[in-house]
């Protein structure tokens, strides 16, 4: 396993040697030490690398990740795999806000909290988080799936369109548009293999699900606020 | 008149109000039949002061002009010189400015990327991703990075030659997009990951940043995923330029863009359009003070749009500081946009060529602004690529006559000693003397 230590290496140094990992590679195992709260560390991988960060990141973490899998063994700044494409993010400890935000694929995995805006404008990313997310989280949410083994903030969905949204524990409140929804048998199957992937232990039939009563989709004076 | 008035007397006239007039009446009638405001495409379309407003003065005694046809006036222009690995030159001080593909048709997108390369300039992805055939016919393409961040992925990101972080444009400084279901094609729809034939908002901040500290960290994100290669612009709308300048330039951008008022949309609220931000004109001396305070004027490079219209134009917004301009509508009417052959079809939809700014609508005669197949194929994009690069190449060459009657060899060498001000308003937001005086409201030292 390679070894990048952020203590005696440039962040640009090792973006670049993530970066510049060919997708032939059989030798895919990298660490950062000593990330610091570093920001934009391991942003843009476009390798099935499986990185693991020992310690805590700033803002933007796995950004715009495609293939990679990163593993966050502290907390997460905000905007933790912002725009994901594809690939596995995992954080140990807790997430703040914008976590997954705009993401169009992969699967992020918090196991602790996220904050305010979890998955805000996410486009087909599937987001499992282990405790609580903050308010507004899921704000116009195109595609995906979020899961929420805790509670949700206020707000939940806001404007959301066609992300699917499980939540175990209970909503402060709805946002604009969002809406409870009847869980199919379709929904279960598709839940447990989300907590599945997940390595979260918690059973379908705990959760309820939310989405779009799709009443923002053509404009209407009686919406206006 | 009074029904007693003796036959003969003199009658009054009817008086139509200033403040009530025909359109304002129409317009209070429309919204309470709808029940929605206006929406249209375009830029303000009320008279402010803007570059018609100034003169060039031109060589004399005490000034040497270069001969026009044999003497160099040279017009490129390199951007992004600041940080970026791979400054982006181009031949002529004119940029094709942000429109996406969704508000115009592919085609359209497609004669700007021609029209574009083929004057030796840059065309600009819009809220909607990269379209191959942007990419295919555009030799410099700078890809925008908005708030919604559809299409927004790595690869394209990487096959940008330039990325512009908009946080704001002229037409709605503080205002999300718009594209309503007409125009939400399958297409469209894939790209921007959205349900087929919605209204489709845009939101008008960043998903996953707040303030210049964040916008500082969010640059550093896209210069390291891109190795540093690209120039990273600025886009601001014209709301506070000195501030909005600085802050962009704190935050790290190699250029910043400018977007006055008249600056167009491809569709929001009239009263947005028409009562939010300042007249380009007001704008550019506040940024360019802004950038010499910082003493990055020239460094970091200005690019200024809203109501650029000739070659007189892009000089005057150069001599006030910019180092380039950027077209939209100029553009779109080159290629096509609001022609008076069409004007049967502007009729039955009630309107007439030049004032046609239903864009939202998706039905554009002329091919442009629509998703409609029919209508979109009405654009041949080479013969429409070829009308923009002869516009660009006459801008230029008219940006060049002017450069030359004040004695530069170089565009870039105008300056505001070059010009006077008609009126009393541009001489204050310009910043350059009434004509016929050394003065302007506001110069230093000397009260009024």
């Amino acid at each position: 396993m390679q070894t990048f230590d952020l203590e005696s290496m440039g962040l640009r140094d090792l973006n670049a040697a993530l970066q510049g990992q060919g997708p032939d590679t059989n030798e895919t195992s990298r660490e950062v030490v000593n990330p610091r709260g570093s920001h934009a560390l391991a942003v843009g991988l476009d390798a099935p690398l499986d990185v693991t960060v020992h310690g805590s990141t700033g803002y933007y973490c796995a950004g715009m990740n495609s293939r990679a899998t990163i593993r966050i063994t502290g907390s997460a700044g905000p905007g933790v795999a912002e725009n994901m494409m594809s690939g596995t993010v995992i954080v140990e400890g807790d997430a703040s806000q914008y976590a997954g935000a705009t993401g169009h694929g992969g699967l992020l995995v918090i196991r602790g909290n996220a904050s305010s805006r979890c998955g805000i404008s996410m486009k087909g990313i599937d987001i499992v988080v282990g405790g609580d997310v903050g308010h507004m989280s899921a704000f116009m949410a195109q595609k995906g799936n979020l899961v929420i083994c805790g509670d949700a903030g206020d707000a939940l969905g806001d404007s959301i369109y066609e992300a699917r949204l499980f939540l175990r524990g209970r909503a402060k409140g709805l946002g604009a548009d969002c809406v409870e929804k009847e869980m199919r048998p379709e929904h279960l199957e598709l839940l447990a293999g989300l907590l599945d992937r997940a390595g979260m232990n918690a059973r379908p039939e705990d959760f309820r699900r939310y989405g779009s009563a799709r009443g923002l989709y053509h404009f209407d004076i009686d919406n206006a606020y | 008149m009074a029904e007693d008035q003796p036959a003969g007397a003199p009658r009054t006239l009817p008086i139509q109000s200033a403040t009530f007039t025909a359109e304002v009446n129409a317009e209070i009638r429309r919204a309470a039949a709808t029940g929605i405001y206006d929406i249209r495409g375009g830029g303000a379309k009320r008279r402010v002061p803007h570059f018609d407003d100034l003169l060039f003065l031109g060589a004399s005694v005490s000034r040497y002009p270069l001969e026009g046809y044999r003497e160099r006036c040279d017009t490129n222009v390199i951007l992004g010189t600041r940080h970026a690995k791979r400054p982006i030159e181009i031949d002529i001080p004119i940029t094709i400015a942000g429109m996406s593909f969704g508000a115009l048709s592919a085609q359209a997108k497609e004669a700007l990327g021609r029209g574009a390369s083929a004057a030796g300039t840059s065309t600009t992805t819009g809220d909607g991703g990269m379209t191959p055939e942007e990419r295919g016919q555009s030799t410099k393409l700078v890809y925008q990075y908005l708030p919604s961040r559809y299409g927004m992925n790595p690869e394209d990101l990487r096959k940008a030659d330039a990325i512009e972080v908009v946080v704001g444009q002229g037409a709605k400084p503080g205002g999300g997009g718009m594209l309503l279901g007409q125009k939400i094609s399958p297409r469209v729809a894939e790209m921007r990951d959205l349900p087929e034939g919605i209204d489709q908002r845009s939101a008008c901040r960043h998903p996953d940043w707040t303030g210049p500290d964040d916008l500082e960290i969010k640059i550093l994100e896209l210069r390291e995923i891109t190795g540093w290669e690209k120039p990273i612009y600025v886009k601001i709308g014209g709301a506070r330029p000195y501030f909005d300048t600085t802050l962009a330039v704190k935050a790290g951008a190699d250029v910043v863009v400018l977007d006055g008022m008249q600056g167009g949309t491809a569709a929001t609220q009239d009263v947005f359009i028409e009562h939010v931000g300042q007249p380009t004109l007001a704008c550019i001396p506040e940024a360019v003070r802004a950038l010499q305070d910082m003493g990055l004027h020239r460094e970091v490079q200005l690019i200024v749009s809203g109501g650029i219209r000739s070659g007189a134009d892009v000089a005057k917004a150069i001599a006030l500081g910019a180092d380039a301009a950027s077209i939209g509508t100029a553009a779109m009417v080159a290629i096509g946009d609001n022609d008076p052959k069409w004007e049967a079809e502007y009729r039955r939809m009630g309107t007439t060529a030049g004032a046609y700014d239903d864009w939202h609508e998706g039905r554009d005669p002329a091919g442009i602004s629509t998703q409609d197949p029919d209508l979109a194929a009405r654009l041949d994009p080479v013969e429409a690529g070829r009308r923009l690069r002869n516009y660009l190449k006459v801008m230029t060459l008219e940006a060049q006559t002017l450069a030359r009657a004040c004695g530069k060899s170089h565009v870039r060498n105008l300056e505001p000693e070059d010009l006077c001000a008609l009126t009393m308003e541009a001489a204050a937001m310009a910043r350059v003397p009434l004509a016929g005086t050394d003065w302007w409201p506001g110069k230093r030292g000397q009260d009024f």
